[in-house]
């Protein structure tokens, strides 16, 4: 029920975080003061913050998908495999999102 | 023809018009490839994420510049958009139900998700093809 509505959450903080790709493409595209005025902004403190969440809900809103893959060819349908791919999917997007931002640190990109 | 096939309709909600449209199928399957489609995409973009918040402007436009670069990047964004607008037509179909906050709401998402989508595809495209 949690991991259900969780993906819709995460869908609908994602249609947001589209928002700032489409932000990315036009200060692009507008030149080099916009581009730096976007990289300023994405690496503010606040930035960094929505970005982080941006991970997390991508990560959960991936792993829920591929969950609703398994059970749409007829598998993990008994409850206790649905509550084991429930928790995995939790699990999933809070491990890649460590994974990345320590390689986001690790790389100099943060 | 529709009288060979099977029909699960009461008359009464074939008077009201109500009951399968007949293209649930179809639109489940596009849906699930769009979604299966942006697994492999949208992971590309985290990596290209990485890659962008190490370069500046000049390094940005020089990697929107690769062929391998631009493509993925526009077909992420072109399928992503149409899966954004379809699972939020989903969310407002299932939480309004009063008939011209839904119509309104699902407008305001196509407009929403089709302009932004236009926009990114057009900018990166603007910048990809300019002269160097």
């Amino acid at each position: 029920m949690a991991a259900s509505i969780a993906t819709r959450v995460t869908g609908v903080g994602l249609y947001l975080g589209a928002l700032i790709l489409a932000a990315w493409a036009l200060c692009l595209a507008a030149g080099p003061e916009a581009y730096g005025t976007f990289k300023l902004v994405m690496g503010s403190p606040l930035g960094k913050f929505v970005l982080l969440g941006m991970s997390v809900s991508f990560f959960y809103h991936l792993a829920s998908g591929v969950r609703h893959m398994i059970w749409d060819l007829g598998y993990g349908m008994k409850i206790q495999q649905a509550n084991a791919l429930s928790v995995a999917s939790f699990a999933f997007a809070i491990a890649a999102t460590v994974a990345v931002w320590v390689i986001a640190a690790m790389i100099g990109a943060l | 023809m529709s009288s060979s096939k099977p029909d699960f309709r009461t008359p009464l909600s074939r008077a009201r018009g109500l009951g399968s449209a007949h293209h649930g199928a179809a639109e489940w399957l596009s849906a699930g490839l769009m979604s299966a489609a942006l697994i492999p995409l949208t992971l590309w973009l985290v990596f290209a994420v990485l890659r962008l918040a190490q370069l500046d402007y000049y390094g940005a436009v020089e990697w929107i510049r690769g062929p391998v670069n631009v493509s993925l990047m526009v077909l992420t964004v072109l399928i992503a958009f149409a899966h954004m607008h379809h699972g939020m037509r989903v969310v407002i179909e299932d939480y309004v139900h009063e008939r011209l906050g839904k119509l309104g709401a699902l407008a305001l998402s196509l407009f929403v998700s089709g302009l932004a989508g236009a926009l990114t595809i057009f900018s990166i495209l603007k910048v990809a093809l300019a002269s160097a």
